[in-house]
């Protein structure tokens, strides 16, 4: 489930912090709106978004209906081990999304 | 837009000199519509508790016009080493006068090398955001940052 674009640079210097981006399809519904029949509309947002770099948690986000839809997040982490990064959108509805990037450390 | 640089432009002396007159405003008289309203001071405390909170080391980077408050750049840059005796713990993003006061939390350790954020907010009105860098020695550092939204989040139905 989701549309998600992952954006981490191929090849990075050992201890180098390099960005991560990362943007997904998501309607942030904030469950504050009424819809055409005058309805609130039911809150579906992504509450919290993980970065795991080797199996260690490295980034984590939690967000709210103040974030925008189609959530963009960009963040930093540092070079230790080549290996793969997995990243990990969760929300209401049981929404569940995950991405992998591999990632390469030159020494 | 251009990165804030580290001396004082025209927007931070702005933006500072603003929260200070509105401090001095809020000492002087009681404020009614540009109050700080009671459930973000509230969630604020809910985050700091009872330490003190300081301005400076946090850059928060946002336009000052948003033609769109459906979807709003924001940056938070703290300015730390990032090392294990020194780090900032978590990033927390307030707002003034979104239904909720509460924006978002990151979690960061030494392992993130830099502390920045971005991500993109919705914003309902013209009004001040609040970024809180929490450090692992229990400091809390805060910068704000005011935005006028022309056209406010939150009113249009997407079908």
């Amino acid at each position: 489930m989701g549309n998600a674009l992952i954006n981490v640079p191929g090849t990075v210097k050992r201890g180098e912090a390099f960005e991560i981006k990362a943007l997904i399809s998501h309607p942030m519904e904030t469950g504050f709106r009424a819809g055409t029949n005058g309805t609130l509309i039911p809150r579906n947002i992504i509450q919290r978004f993980t970065c795991t770099y080797n199996g260690v948690e490295v980034f984590n986000l939690v967000l709210s209906p103040a974030i925008a839809a189609n959530p963009f997040i960009a963040f930093f982490t540092v070079a230790t081990e080549s290996g793969k990064l997995v990243l990990r959108w969760t929300g209401d509805d049981g929404f569940s999304a995950e991405e992998t990037a591999p990632i390469t450390v030159t020494s | 837009m251009a990165r804030t640089p580290r001396t004082t432009t025209r927007r931070t002396f702005l933006v500072r000199s603003s929260s200070a007159a509105a401090a001095l405003a809020l000492g002087a008289t009681s404020m009614p519509a540009q109050a700080t309203p009671e459930s973000l001071a509230a969630a604020i405390k809910d985050v700091v508790g009872g330490a003190s909170l300081r301005t400076g080391k946090v850059t928060l980077d946002l336009p000052p016009l948003a033609e769109n408050g459906n979807t709003v750049p924001m940056t938070v840059t703290v300015d730390s080493p990032m090392t294990e005796v020194d780090h900032v713990k978590a990033i927390h993003v307030f707002n003034e006068k979104n239904p909720q006061p509460y924006v978002m939390t990151a979690t960061l350790s030494p392992r993130n090398g830099r502390a920045q954020v971005a991500v993109r907010i919705k914003l309902n009105d013209s009004q001040k955001i609040i970024a809180i860098a929490e450090t692992n020695t229990g400091e809390f550092w805060t910068a704000s940052a005011d935005v006028i939204v022309t056209l406010a989040a939150c009113l249009e139905d997407p079908t």
